[in-house]
């Protein structure tokens, strides 16, 4: 096996075009692996992990690294020839044809000159650039979706009050979606538009939520992600505040959902103060937090994002929300053997992983995480399951140097497999998310893993159960039906939000422990837990999405 | 607030393409910013750039600095010797081009041109003696731009030769070049042998005064206009003078037969501009010198004022950043080899001339002399995309210098530091390109970026500064 580098000065690629490219050249015949990467420091460190790379290299962050292990020299110029290939096709696609000189824009500010009539600066440049880039496109007019991560928290309280200054909306750092008059940005579904406003410091939660409005058949005038820190206390809901003001004056909204983690307990009277002066019903869901269930003036508290969903769209429908939602578990629950008892979430949504962690606790006890709901719950590996273990794929341990996980499903497929191969091991739980920026075909990137999880406990002549739910819309560009047809095919049984696939997921679990092969008893859902001021502190610094 | 929900979303999507075409699919407009990381990365650049960018009071110092450019208003105004006319100039002085260098650091063809010197001013009987000279430290050597010249090539100005006084009409400061010597065997490009010498003696004694007296009888002729004009007649100023040369020997050709030169003297001098096309590019360059000293110290402004080599380095003065330079090595330049020449012969980028494009002439005005592009390589195509990618890093356009080809637009001018590193696109010069070994003299001609480390520097330096 040999294995070599290749430098390409100066040709900037963004990290899904290199990664795509990546994948096309591994696949070249006698290629083993294949790394196209940006030359910066940290990645060049990821390359001298996975081995790829040894020694010093004369790269800076501007060039493009080749890395390519296989067999033999020709398999590895072959490699490198179609990625340099590569490279110059996607060169030539950006900079296109037209008139002589007509060169497309290379910074914010040539790109505003061109298009004077732009109003808002999608940045999702590497997070050491990210801050750099927003502010530009502040100074230049322009309101700001900051979609990159690793963003330090002085810089986004310096972003946020040069926002303020300038009278505009900086939706980040980590804002991974939103929906702006209709038009998706970062990680969206194709929701119907409406009469309900969503403001949301999670990603996947705004995502639930706009997702279940519009299967309950309202719809969304904007959804506005404030990025996963602005309701910490040194950012104060800087954004939160700036939405729920923008929201409350647009006369197209007429309900406005309110989702994050518990805010620091200070932000949060500051936001439900501004909520309830805000003119309209607001309905405030806080993951993980205690819920109210009367609702105080005009803000109405719900416990999960699909409790949220279904009563802003009662509102918006003229109608009175039902206080509580009853759930019924389905009447026949899949067959568990002897021994195994626990569960097993994988999830690629942070904000899925944080509420199933807390429901899944209030139901069955202690459940393990790498985004626990409390300190002491933290898994020592995540890596490895414990007991029942919800893994939150999508956290910095799992994506360095991959893809996110709604992108590229092969780190939860191997997990899968893995949790599977546990005896112990009584349901495989996970999400499945549709929109813009996610997987093309997601159910069938994961069908392989299912079968292979499923023959490994049949092997041993257990059943496994699969239990899941899709966060998507009938307009999404995957298609919710295919998606769904296609996992219950695959033997999943499918929740209606993340709230209910956990329910099932805990009622199957529970009957196996109760040593009931087919319960047909419902599963109620349990008074909600008083959380303590130290429990409340904990689940604060929660982390992203 | 209400400018993001109260209207239509239009987005500049900086960073993954995946989401431009989200947003394409739902019907919005969406412009893609090809972007990689500013500076190649340099974190001290990236964070000077996001406080300096739309910054007002850079905004402003750039106005008020384009708008000196602007109105300057260089005049020929006469001939006279380096010792008695430039500032500064001592007797044991040689200037140079570009930024400064010590006599051991200096390339092949600045070295010769200095010996050159030497020996032109009887400092020294032979080469020998000359960088026995230079070597102990007993020859004062300074940049031209320091003394507020421009030279091209090795740019060398000694206190005995006449030089080209150009006056900025409108703010009084002055600039100085020297006479142009023509091509091949010639000092800037290193050359020293009896023949170049000579020629110099020549220049000094007979062609300087044939020329004064004309242009003394003409009276002072106003340089913005007669550049203008050449630029319609197919001139960018840099490599190609032959329009500006005629235009230059018209209004002298009366003057200088009316004078009291003897007339095989006066027809010797015209001859010799005559046959030489690049005879304007030295009062062109101070033109333009002196065009750019008008906007030279404004605090706070990102405008370049100078750009120029020395054959080792390649320098930039800003407006904002006074007298100090930013530099980076200096390329070596890419273009059409005479034959017998080859890349592996050329010397680094070399001379002042660059003072073309920084005022928006040269490579900037390419479009102008679609003609230049056999000279340095290329197709019309290509000289009228240089001058147009060149709008995007500059303050604005120069309406005294108008590109018929564009709709009489006037060429970009003002280079703009912080356009530069935010867009990565780097001012294009037109250039000759120098022997690496003195006094083989030019053995081609191209086209050369200026280095992007000058400008990341400049910029730190302007962040630090504002």
């Amino acid at each position: 096996m040999a294995s070599a580098t290749r430098i390409i000065r100066g040709a900037y690629r963004d990290s899904i075009a290199l990664m795509r490219l990546s994948a096309a050249i591994a696949e070249l015949p006698g290629v083993e692996q294949a790394s196209l990467v940006m030359a910066t420091p940290a990645n060049l460190d990821l390359l001298r992990e996975a081995g790829l790379l040894e020694g010093a290299v004369d790269a800076r962050p501007s060039d493009v690294l080749i890395a390519v292990r296989g067999k033999g020299d020709k398999a590895l110029a072959a490699a490198f020839d179609a990625a340099e290939r590569g490279l110059a096709e996607s060169a030539a696609a950006a900079t296109g044809g037209g008139a002589p000189g007509a060169i497309a824009p290379r910074s914010a500010e040539m790109a505003l000159a061109a298009a004077p009539r732009s109003n808002l600066a999608l940045v999702s440049v590497p997070g050491e650039y990210a801050a750099a880039e927003a502010t530009k496109a502040l100074r230049l007019g322009l309101h700001v979706m900051l979609f990159s991560d690793n963003v330090p928290l002085a810089d986004e309280i310096a972003l946020k009050a040069l926002a303020r200054e300038r009278g505009l909306l900086v939706m980040g750092p980590d804002c991974g979606t939103a929906i702006v008059n209709g038009v998706p940005l970062g990680f969206a579904n194709v929701v119907r538009r409406g009469a309900i406003g969503c403001i949301g410091a999670s990603g996947t939660g705004l995502q639930q939520v706009t997702c279940l409005i519009d299967r309950a058949g309202q719809g969304v005038s904007h959804a506005i992600g404030t990025g996963g820190r602005d309701l910490a206390a040194e950012v104060g809901g800087a954004t939160t505040l700036a939405a729920l003001a923008m929201l409350g004056a647009d006369p197209a909204t007429r309900v406005i959902v309110l989702v994050s983690k518990p805010p620091a307990p200070g932000v949060a009277r500051t936001v439900l103060a501004a909520a309830r002066v805000a003119g309209k019903p607001v309905v405030a869901c806080f993951v993980g937090a205690e819920a109210r269930a009367a609702p105080e003036r005009n803000v109405h508290h719900a416990p999960t994002l699909a409790d949220a969903a279904r009563v802003a769209a009662a509102l918006a429908a003229g109608r009175k929300p039902a206080t509580s939602a009853r759930w019924r578990a389905p009447a026949r629950l899949p067959r568990t053997a002897a021994g195994q008892r626990y569960v097993r979430a994988l999830y690629s949504g942070g904000t899925f992983a944080y509420e199933a962690s807390h429901l899944l606790g209030a139901l069955l006890g202690e459940v393990r995480s790498n985004a626990p709901v409390r300190k002491e719950l933290a898994l020592a590996d995540p890596w490895a399951s414990v007991g029942h273990t919800v893994v939150d794929l999508g956290a910095d341990e799992f994506t360095r140097g991959r893809a996110h996980p709604m992108i590229d499903h092969r780190l939860r497929n191997e997990r899968l497999v893995r949790e599977a191969a546990d005896p112990e091991v009584a349901v495989l739980l996970f999400d499945v998310v549709l929109g813009h920026g996610s997987h093309a075909d997601p159910a069938l990137a994961i069908a392989p893993a299912l079968r292979a999880a499923r023959a490994a406990a049949a092997k041993r002549r257990q059943p496994l159960a699969l239990v899941g739910f899709v966060c998507g819309t009938a307009g999404d560009p995957q298609g919710l039906e295919r998606q769904t047809c296609a996992l219950a095919e695959a033997g999943v049984i499918l929740g209606a939000s993340n709230a209910e696939a956990v329910r099932i997921a805990a009622a199957i679990a529970r009957g196996a422990a109760a040593g009931v092969a087919a319960s047909t008893r419902g599963a109620r859902k349990r008074p909600p837990r008083k959380a303590s001021a130290a429990r409340r502190a904990a689940t604060r610094k929660g982390g992203k999405r | 607030m209400s400018s993001l929900i109260d209207r239509e979303l239009a987005v500049v999507n900086v960073g993954l393409d995946a989401f431009a075409d989200a947003v394409a699919a739902a019907g919005a407009p969406v412009v893609r910013v090809q972007w990689s990381p500013p500076a190649d990365g340099d974190p001290e650049a990236v964070a000077a750039l996001a406080r300096l960018v739309a910054d007002p009071a850079v905004e402003a110092a750039n106005r008020t600095a384009f708008a000196a450019y602007l109105e300057a208003e260089p005049v020929l105004e006469g001939i006279a010797l380096a010792r008695e006319a430039i500032p500064g100039m001592t007797e044991r002085t040689i200037l140079h081009s570009g930024p400064p260098v010590a006599w051991k650091d200096m390339a092949g063809p600045m070295q010769g041109a200095v010996i050159g010197a030497a020996l032109l001013e009887g400092w020294a009987a032979d080469e020998a003696g000359a960088r026995a000279l230079a070597g102990r430290g007993e020859i004062r050597f300074a940049p031209c731009h320091h003394h507020d010249a421009v030279g091209p090539m090795a740019g060398i100005v000694c206190p005995s030769m006449p030089v080209w006084v150009v006056r900025n009409a409108r703010h009084g400061n002055r600039a100085y070049s020297t006479l142009n010597e023509g091509l091949g065997k010639v000092l800037r490009y290193g050359a020293n042998s009896p023949e170049v010498l000579d020629r110099l003696r020549w220049m000094a004694d007979k062609l300087a005064p044939a020329l004064a007296a004309g242009l003394a009888r003409t009276g002072p002729i106003e340089l913005k206009p007669l550049i203008g004009r050449a630029l319609h007649m197919g001139d960018e100023m840099h490599n190609r003078n032959v329009a500006a040369t005629g235009l230059l020997l018209k209004r002298l050709v009366a003057g200088v037969l009316r004078s009291a030169i003897p007339a095989h003297e006066a027809a010797a001098a015209l001859e010799f501009v005559v046959g030489n096309d690049f005879f304007f590019l030295n009062p062109g360059m101070a033109a333009c010198k002196c065009m750019l000293d008008a906007a030279r110290g404004v605090p706070g402004s990102s405008m370049v004022t100078t750009m120029a080599r020395n054959g080792v380095e390649f320098g930039i003065r800003v407006s904002g950043t006074g007298d100090a330079w930013f530099t980076a090595p200096a390329p070596v330049v890419d273009g059409l080899f005479f034959s017998g020449f080859t890349r592996a012969d050329a010397a680094r980028d070399i001379g002042d001339s660059a003072i073309t494009e920084t005022a928006g002439l040269g490579g900037f005005a390419m479009a102008a002399a679609p003609a230049i592009v056999q000279f340095v390589g290329g197709t019309p195509e290509l000289a009228l995309a240089n001058t147009l990618e060149m709008r995007h890093v500059t303050v604005g356009r120069n309406p005294a210098f108008t590109i018929p080809q564009l709709g009489f637009a006037g060429t970009p001018a003002g280079i703009d530091v912080r356009k530069v590193v935010d867009t990565g696109i780097r001012p294009v010069i037109n250039t000759g390109i120098a022997h690496r070994a003195p006094g083989v003299g030019q053995v081609g001609a191209g086209l050369t970026r200026a280095p992007a480390a000058c400008f990341a520097k400049a910029l730190v330096a302007l962040a630090r500064a504002a």
